[in-house]
């Protein structure tokens, strides 16, 4: 796995930045149309979990490979308070705050791999992966 | 970044930028809330044609937005929501029930003066200037 772009979220505009990080990195990796929408979408909802239940994180874009598959993977971590019952969390309707409680399951949902560790008082780190169709 | 608001008539109407961030979004609910009695609007338009995400955050404040303005006595038309941008809303579940959308702002103009009865229309283009 190559370094990834690092954007420390920090305020609802550092959403944007991550949005637009990944949305360049996709293209760069070959993403076109419909995928780098889904792509900064995911990237959307994973900034706002973080900025909403641990008020400060990171978002880690990385181009990955397993041959012969590109990919693009995105790690959200943050050292807030963690999910006690992650099952809970990935339900769809599920939320502990104001929203739709989509976050999780919605971003496991559009993209191809979603893997979540998360315990009470050791922070969250979700991420997530999208693979390239084969040539 | 604040979202200019133009008047059009009887009608209002904000053109989203892509780069908006939460806060920008919500002032622009709460100042088109507010402007709707200001400028004794029938109808709201929001151009989001720029717009390249629109998140779960996005979506229920336009909904919120679309429905405060109804309590105040006007309609709201969301324009230009992009083919990529739809399919992702569907893919991530996200909807904008009970909000009326147009294709474009020609579309949601039009169906403004058919949904208020006509007040607004004609005019198009000429009268167009910030309040």
């Amino acid at each position: 796995m190559e370094d990834g772009v690092v954007v420390p979220i920090r305020s609802d505009r550092d959403i944007i930045i991550a949005r637009h990080e990944g949305r360049r990195i996709a293209a760069e990796i070959g993403f076109s149309g419909s995928d780098l929408t889904l792509i900064a979408t995911a990237i959307s909802e994973l900034a706002r979990n973080i900025l909403k239940f641990a008020a400060i994180g990171e978002i880690v874009v990385t181009a990955v490979q397993n041959t012969p598959r590109r990919g693009i993977s995105i790690a959200a971590k943050d050292e807030g308070p963690g999910i006690a019952d992650i099952p809970l969390a990935m339900k769809d309707g599920y939320s502990t705050s104001f929203g739709l409680g989509l976050g999780l399951p919605g971003t496991k949902r559009i993209m191809d791999e979603f893997n979540i560790k998360s315990g009470v008082g050791q922070g969250t780190i979700v991420i997530v992966k999208k693979w390239l169709p084969l040539q | 970044m604040e979202v200019p608001i133009l008047k059009q008539g009887d009608f209002l109407i904000a053109t989203l930028q892509a780069a908006l961030s939460d806060e920008d979004l919500t002032n622009l609910r709460d100042a088109l809330v507010d402007r709707v009695g200001k400028a004794r609007s029938r109808g709201v338009i929001v151009d989001v044609t720029a717009l390249d995400v629109m998140d779960s955050f996005a979506a229920r404040t336009l909904r919120a937005l679309a429905h405060m303005v109804k309590l105040r006595g006007a309609e709201t038309v969301i324009v230009g929501i992009q083919p990529e941008v739809a399919f992702s809303m569907v893919q991530l579940g996200l909807t904008l029930e009970e909000v009326k959308t147009a294709l474009d702002l020609e579309e949601g103009l039009s169906l403004l003066g058919l949904t208020t009865k006509g007040a607004g229309s004609g005019g198009r283009g000429r009268r167009s200037h910030t309040i």
